[in-house]
């Protein structure tokens, strides 16, 4: 009995030092791009932005309703990195509150849209040439014909424009990419024989589309994903800009741009500020997104 | 009639008059077209047949990755085979194994070989997640490959050695009945002795049937006890594997066996002359008329490409469908 257990233990040893080495190996392909690296650190800075926007931010108190009409409409200064804006308000704490909204929307969209879109594009491919198939790609073709733009407004009509609604109108137009990308990949995948090798040992169809079909697509759609995060701020940017997102005085940077686009170009850097903020996000999910697409390069 | 009932109780497998078609845009493959044959406890079937005879439709018929569109596949004499696999009862499931032709694409790339290995002994609860390691070390070892490989993927193995990995899934279960789906033909020369006489031990030890799907009558030399030529969805001749090389009776199957390069004068003085290897296997969207070989056969007479050969029994087992022999 003891030496069953030894033997147990070796092999649950072995596989851990395996499993460490493989992840030695993944770290090893990522770092050899230096732009990855960029991209990864300034994810990294953006969360800590995102966390500690209270103790980062020069002046917390200016991300909302903030009048001091003495400090409005002043340039860029050590005081005030990026300047301040109509009502005097610090522009670069605002932005590092914007994060905060960025990434929320990137957050729960992802989180709605991800899980919502694999799972059915696994389905729709694992059971291509039915009827299942059938309805599943003709209703992400429904929701990709309607353009988001539209789509947010009819959202924020019926209910009432905030960042929430907006979440829901871009994830609403967002999911049905995801069941083409996981369809697509899943359908070439389903005859194959090492498919074929699990339905034949009587796996359920849960096995096989989680462990059997899912790991291998998880590299092109956790890239497609990281991608996808900057896009997401950008459409949310345009939802806010339009007036159909997040209202005044939230500190939403899509919100902020729109706002501050009225006082171009005197009062230059009060959109930039914000402008700034948002490449900055789409820049390093692009250089990190690029960075996962090497890793799973080659597979 | 007392004769089937023989079959029946010797027989693992038995098929009768199983057809196939697919529907493709330009007609109908009649991929397998009125087959009969039947598999005995403990013996090796070969199917032997050019790219396009059927052969591998046969195989996944069996498997029920498509069921047949006419025809009756029994299992044991009781379990009835033609319907999908995913209808197919868990213990059922375990019974019949297959091997694929290509390891590369039939192991999962994403997958150690414990879990390849080990996935079959999960579902069907032969060993508890504790018990999985030491079960696929015994697999491992018994296909002749060490527990190390256990935490290896499949990408840093070799040809020969995934396709063991995927015999030793295959034993995993304990089936009666495995499907070999041309199992040598991907690998390299010397992993191929390694691999078939892994095979032959298997079935001495666990006493399992093999229908061996195969082009090359070099392996069904070594490992196969019967077999069966088939030519675009067709059976044309079955015959004990010593009697099938002693004396090959179909056209076709000589016009085969002339077409193996030979190294010694021995081999060359045992093959059958006079057919020349001619021409290409006819498309099965429209197969020829009468005989299907009847467009590449030296010895065509009229009757052949009108009607259907008969079976000609000879003594020794031997069956041949060709008018030849009438």
């Amino acid at each position: 009995m003891s030496r069953t257990l030894d033997a147990q233990r070796r092999y649950l040893g072995l596989e851990r030092r395996v499993k460490r080495e493989n992840l030695k190996r993944v770290w090893y392909r990522f770092k050899r791009s230096r732009l990855s690296l960029i991209g990864l650190s300034l994810i990294c800075l953006l969360i800590l932005f995102v966390g500690l926007a209270e103790f980062i931010a020069p002046y917390p108190e200016h991300a909302g309703l903030y009048i001091n009409f003495k400090d409005a409409y002043k340039p860029p200064s050590l005081e005030h990195l990026l300047g301040t804006d109509m009502y005097g308000r610090d522009v670069l704490s605002r932005v590092i509150f914007g994060f905060r909204y960025a990434f929320l929307l990137i957050g729960i969209v992802l989180s709605l849209v991800v899980p919502t879109g694999v799972v059915l594009g696994l389905i729709a491919g694992y059971y291509r040439g039915t009827i299942i198939e059938t309805i599943i790609i003709r209703l992400s073709d429904i929701f990709i014909s309607i353009p988001y733009l539209v789509l947010a407004l009819a959202i924020a009509s019926i209910l009432e424009p905030n960042i929430y609604n907006a979440m829901l109108a871009v994830s609403l137009m967002w999911w049905p990419w995801y069941v083409k990308l996981t369809h697509s990949v899943t359908a070439s995948l389903r005859n194959e024989p090492f498919i074929l090798a699990a339905e034949a040992q009587g796996a359920s169809t849960v096995h096989i589309l989680f462990r059997e079909l899912l790991p291998n697509q998880l590299g092109i759609i956790l890239t497609k994903v990281t991608l996808d995060a900057g896009w997401v701020v950008l459409i949310g940017a345009a939802i806010s800009f339009v007036g159909l997102g997040a209202q005044p005085p939230t500190p939403d940077l899509g919100t902020m741009v729109s706002e501050y686009s009225k006082y171009l170009p005197s009062y230059w850097w009060m959109s930039m500020g914000p402008a700034l903020g948002i490449v900055l996000i789409i820049l390093s999910f692009n250089l990190l997104g690029d960075g996962i697409r090497d890793v799973f390069a080659g597979d | 009639m007392s004769e089937g009932v023989n079959m029946q109780k010797d027989s693992i497998l038995m098929v009768s008059d199983v057809r196939k078609y697919f529907k493709i845009k330009e007609g109908i493959v009649k991929a397998v077209d009125g087959v009969s044959f039947s598999v005995k406890y403990g013996e090796t079937l070969a199917l032997v047949g050019e790219s396009g005879s059927g052969k591998t439709t046969t195989g996944h018929v069996v498997m029920g990755f498509y069921p047949p569109d006419s025809g009756g596949i029994l299992y044991k004499g009781r379990h009835d085979l033609s319907i999908p696999i995913k209808k197919r009862s868990l213990e059922l499931k375990r019974e019949i194994q297959i091997v694929f032709q290509d390891p590369g694409t039939s192991l999962n790339p994403k997958h150690m070989i414990k879990d390849i290995v080990g996935l079959p002994l999960r579902i069907h609860r032969l060993a508890d997640s504790s018990g999985v390691y030491g079960k696929v070390a015994e697999l491992l070892e018994f296909v002749g490959l060490g527990e190390d490989f256990m935490f290896k993927y499949p990408h840093e193995l070799g040809g020969g050695e995934k396709q063991l990995v995927a015999i030793a899934r295959a034993l995993a279960p304990s089936p009666s009945f495995i499907i070999l789906d041309e199992p040598t033909s991907a690998l390299d020369v010397s992993s191929q002795a390694k691999v078939l006489n892994t095979l032959s031990r298997i079935q001495k030890e666990h006493d399992i049937s093999y229908l061996l799907i195969t082009h090359d009558l070099g392996v069904v030399r070594n490992i196969a006890h019967r077999v069966m030529i088939m030519y675009l969805g067709k059976i044309y001749e079955e015959a004990p594997t010593e009697e099938f090389f002693r004396e090959p009776l179909h056209p076709y199957t000589q016009m085969l066996l002339s077409s193996i390069p030979t190294l010694t004068r021995q081999d060359e003085e045992i093959k059958p002359k006079g057919v020349e290897a001619v021409g290409e296997i006819p498309s099965a969207l429209s197969p020829p008329k009468g005989c299907r070989f009847h467009t590449r056969c030296p010895f065509a007479k009229p009757v052949c490409s009108e009607r259907e050969p008969p079976d000609v029994m000879t003594d020794n087992g031997h069956v041949v469908r060709c008018w030849l022999y009438e």
